[in-house]
């Protein structure tokens, strides 16, 4: 029985990570050894490893595939948001207000996750992924045409334009179509940041050990089996996906408020963002939770670090993604491995030490 | 009559979605990847004619057929580099990663060479638009090229995997890999055949659609790409009318959505439509049942 | 060894078709409780569509499913197993990235209940109820001579001890009633008369109804007690073990088949 202790030490690792990393990082900013541009980093990293640890939990732990992650981002984004933007002068205390626009934006994301779930879960692999990249889109798109007017009437939606929302005088536009939300209180910062990291990892590393947990790795193991045991499979994929949802939408939430507007624009939500985010959650290893972590630092810094080099940077960013793919991955190159492993050669060398 | 407009102009739109739905779905069926850069081929295809012929005054007919047969090396090299070698791999979100990642490499490459502004691409049609009711209908001569070159594509496509040896050896290789084999089929060449066909299809469609839409960008075929993924979906992945029926559906649906309803939702309509084929009928509109045994 | 009268588990009428094709057709069973039953017949035959179809896994076109005075028919495969019938697959299905405690902790998910919160936030119920989960899981573990292997990865287990975990897994959900499909499948003879000895311990141990379906005709003469012959997916006959196993449409149909 003592198993529990070792699952306790590796989650204990993974937090320790981000705390000594977040620890080294408030020193060298502390001691002006940071550039702008790395400090400008430091709110998107913690909001890249929440979205790639999130979508972990669906891709690696429910293993489904998920392509629209940047969707629910974007939904949390908004909600948190508007909610931000509303009450800025009601909840004058900052942390009270984001922590509220947190809990909404998870919760709205975290709804969506739910509803879009129950339709498109009976689908699989490739199917379930561009039925979610449709879903992602669509929330994007939507979001992108939405209007949204508050005056002493009450809320005004519209599709169309700004002047459809037919506000009154003392009326404001809160979410302006194409330009989304402006205005937004400056609320994230890289230590709220690196608590919402913490939480993230404490929620999804304890769900996998966890009843639940098991009943949803069962489902991708092999579902047949698992139903021929009673687990409620639907109940258990809805349940993996809404919650990977919430997370996201908390990982939106940070990112509205770290500059003062959000806008739902392809670059920042559409389903490039999601593949982005994929291509984390499959390098660091797919049910992998540090792994992820460390995918999104590295893989968000790559091309930070390869700056020097310009306009080749990208092109080098694919390159080494293709190359880390094949090595990883191809039966071929394992195979390899496997037999130039050092672990094998210090056996071969043993073995000729014997003869 | 601008109904009939719309109509045809949705047909055209169509018409490149099916071309190049077919090369997704011909792949899709022998390879079972996602392969995300098949949008890019189409914009390498479209680079290399703008290259011809705007950079370096090639005869049109002569950049149209070195488009397509870098498009053609192009694909089967992809193949043979990223996504052969992880054949087998444990996962198949492997492949579709390294998908993209080639992806990414294409488009990167072309800003490089090109730079991200947009080019304004000239039309590679020559033929001259058709009025038809007293001018009230117009049918251009990228339209009409459009829908022509799907026909023959089609048509051709379909006798080639009906009454040729290799289109029955691509049919025999999407059914069971492991008994053609068996069967003596070489398997890796039926499968860099499909994504040579594939990426020639791309090809054209990228000349085609930038012909109709005179803009392009490194990232001009990513969109239609995943569009083109859409039409395969909806139609049924693996069958070739069900690519057709499906592009050409979309396609309506976009252009008529965008005039009537609102041209920020047109994709959203697109997306929706998608979805609600499937709830209905999870393997598209021609596509066969799966299931698994126990 | 309690044999009363009343039936376990009694079928009637059943029947499936595929495409056209009578895959069942018109099978009867009855199983009284405690009794170790088994299902044979050559390949083809229909055997695994039968477990297929009790387990809701296929519905039947028609026929009448009864588990002791319960209509499972039509219901689904998660109500059926929380109904009391439990069952194997012929092709070993292991939740294979789980260690082997956690495949038997997931059989024992709908009979110790904690909320999901509880689980997130490692409230007191958490602690005490995976505590009392460990500790059936590995009461059964040791049943099987598992409980040396409960921290290693289901698909790293030999393939005899993958056999054993999947009844052990199906034992974690307490059913009624056993449903066992080739459990002998690859196994060679040390190994199966292990398993014949396993077998009958849990028979007699969790006081179970088993319903087996075997190829292996030694195991069946050594541990069941009725058979019932399947042929092209109708009963050829069913009975007494010894009585079916001397019957000569039964070798005919063995026979031919061979």
């Amino acid at each position: 029985m003592e198993k529990i202790p070792k699952i306790w030490r590796e989650n204990l690792i993974t937090y320790g990570m981000v705390i000594i990393a977040y620890a080294v990082m408030q020193i060298l900013i502390s001691f002006g050894l940071v550039s702008r541009l790395v400090q400008g980093l430091l709110v998107p990293l913690c909001i890249y490893v929440i979205l790639a640890v999130s979508l972990n939990l669906t891709v690696g732990i429910l293993g489904e595939l998920s392509l629209g992650h940047a969707g629910f981002m974007c939904l949390g984004a908004f909600a948190g948001a508007f909610f931000s933007k509303v009450t800025v002068d009601a909840i004058t205390f900052s942390p009270v207000r984001f922590f509220l626009a947190i809990l909404i934006g998870a919760a709205v994301a975290g709804l969506f996750g739910f509803l879009i779930g129950m339709p498109v879960l009976r689908f699989r692999g490739d199917y379930l992924a561009i039925v979610t990249l449709a879903f992602g889109e669509i929330i994007k798109n939507v979001i992108n045409a939405l209007f949204v007017g508050l005056d002493s009437n009450g809320v005004h939606f519209s599709l169309s334009d700004r002047a459809a929302l037919g506000l009154l005088d003392d009326g404001d536009v809160i979410i302006n179509g194409a330009q989304g939300i402006i205005g937004t209180p400056q609320d994230s910062n890289f230590t709220v940041g690196v608590l919402l990291v913490l939480l993230t990892l404490f929620i999804v590393m304890n769900l996998i050990r966890s009843r639940d947990g098991r009943a949803i790795m069962s489902i991708r193991d092999n579902l047949i089996a698992s139903e021929s045991i009673g687990i409620h499979v639907t109940k258990y994929k809805l349940m993996a996906f809404s919650i990977s949802a919430a997370l996201a939408g908390v990982a939106g939430v940070l990112y509205s408020h770290n500059l003062n507007s959000v806008a739902a624009s392809p670059r920042a939500f559409g389903y490039n963002m999601s593949i982005m985010i994929l291509v984390f959650v499959v390098l660091g290893g797919i049910g992998n939770i540090r792994g992820s972590m460390i995918a999104a630092i590295v893989l968000t810094l790559l091309p930070e670090m390869l700056r020097g080099l310009d306009r080749y940077r990208m092109l080098i960013y694919a390159i080494v993604l293709i190359v880390m793919m094949l090595f990883n991955w191809s039966p071929k190159i394992l195979e390899w491995r496997e037999r130039h492993s050092l672990r094998e050669l210090a056996g071969r060398l043993r073995g000729r030490s014997k003869v | 009559m601008s109904f009939i407009n719309y109509v045809i102009n949705g047909l055209s739109l169509g018409s490149i979605y099916a071309i190049i739905a077919l090369g997704y779905t011909m792949v899709y069926g022998i390879a079972r990847m996602l392969n995300f850069a098949h949008g890019d081929v189409i914009m390498v295809g479209a680079f290399t004619v703008f290259f011809g012929v705007s950079m370096q005054g090639l005869n049109p007919i002569a950049a149209v057929f070195v488009s397509i047969a870098i498009c053609i090396t192009l694909g089967v090299t992809i193949e043979f580099i990223a996504y052969r070698p992880l054949r087998g791999a444990a996962s198949s979100l492997v492949v579709l990663i390294t998908a993209i990642g080639v992806s990414y490499f294409l488009q990167n490459l072309a800003l490089l060479i090109f730079g991200a502004n947009t080019k304004s691409f000239t039309s590679m049609v020559p033929i001259n638009p058709v009025r038809l009711a007293g001018g009230e209908i117009v049918i251009s001569g990228e339209t009409i090229m459009t829908i022509l070159s799907c026909i023959i594509i089609m048509i051709s496509l379909t006798a080639f995997i009906k009454k040729t040896k290799p289109g029955q050896a691509m049919l025999a290789v999407s059914e069971d890999k492991g008994a053609a084999q068996l069967m003596g089929i070489n398997v890796n060449g039926t499968i860099s055949l499909t994504f040579a066909i594939g990426s020639g299809l791309a090809a054209i469609a990228g000349i085609l659609l930038c012909s109709a839409y005179p803009s392009l960008s490194p990232y001009t075929g990513s969109m239609p790409g995943i569009k083109a993924f859409i039409a395969a979906v909806f139609g049924g992945i693996g069958s070739i009318p069900g690519a057709l029926i499906g592009g050409i559906l979309l396609g309506v649906i976009e252009i008529l959505g965008r005039a009537y309803i609102s041209s920020q939702l047109a994709d959203v309509i697109v997306f929706m439509v998608l979805i609600i084929v499937l709830l209905v009928k999870p393997t598209g509109l021609l596509g066969r049942k799966l299931q698994e045994k126990v | 060894m309690t044999q009363d009268m009343t039936p376990l588990l009694n079928v009637t009428n059943l029947s499936i078709s595929f495409g056209g094709l009578r895959a069942v057709d018109d099978f009867d069973i009855t199983v009284k409780k405690g009794q170790l039953y088994g299902l044979i017949g050559p390949n083809g035959a229909g055997k695994t569509t039968v477990f297929n179809l009790l387990t809701g896994v296929y519905r039947p076109d028609v026929g009448k499913i009864f588990l002791e005075d319960e209509n499972i028919t039509n219901m689904k495969t998660m109500d059926i197993n929380k109904a009391g019938v439990g069952r194997t697959f012929q092709n070993i299905r292991l939740f294979k990235k789980l260690t082997v405690l956690d495949n038997v902790k997931v059989g024992l998910h709908n009979r110790f209940h904690y909320s999901t919160l509880e689980g997130i936030f490692r409230l007191p119920r958490y602690r005490s109820i995976e505590k009392i989960m460990n500790e059936e899981a590995y009461k059964l573990l040791k049943v099987f001579d598992l409980e040396n292997e409960a921290d290693y990865l289901a698909g790293n287990l030999p393939y005899g001890k993958q056999r054993k975990l999947e009844i052990a897994r199906t034992l974690a959900t307490n059913p009624k009633l056993l449903l066992l499909d080739e459990p002998a499948a690859g196994m060679n003879p040390n190994e199966t008369k292990d398993l014949m000895k396993t077998i009958r311990f849990v028979r007699d141990e969790f006081d179970m109804t088993i319903l087996l379906i075997e190829h292996d005709m030694k195991l069946v003469a050594g541990i069941c007690e009725e058979l019932t012959v399947l042929n092209f997916g109708k009963v050829l006959m069913s009975g007494e073990t010894n009585a079916v196993l001397n019957d000569s449409r039964v070798i005919t149909a063995y026979l031919g088949e061979d």
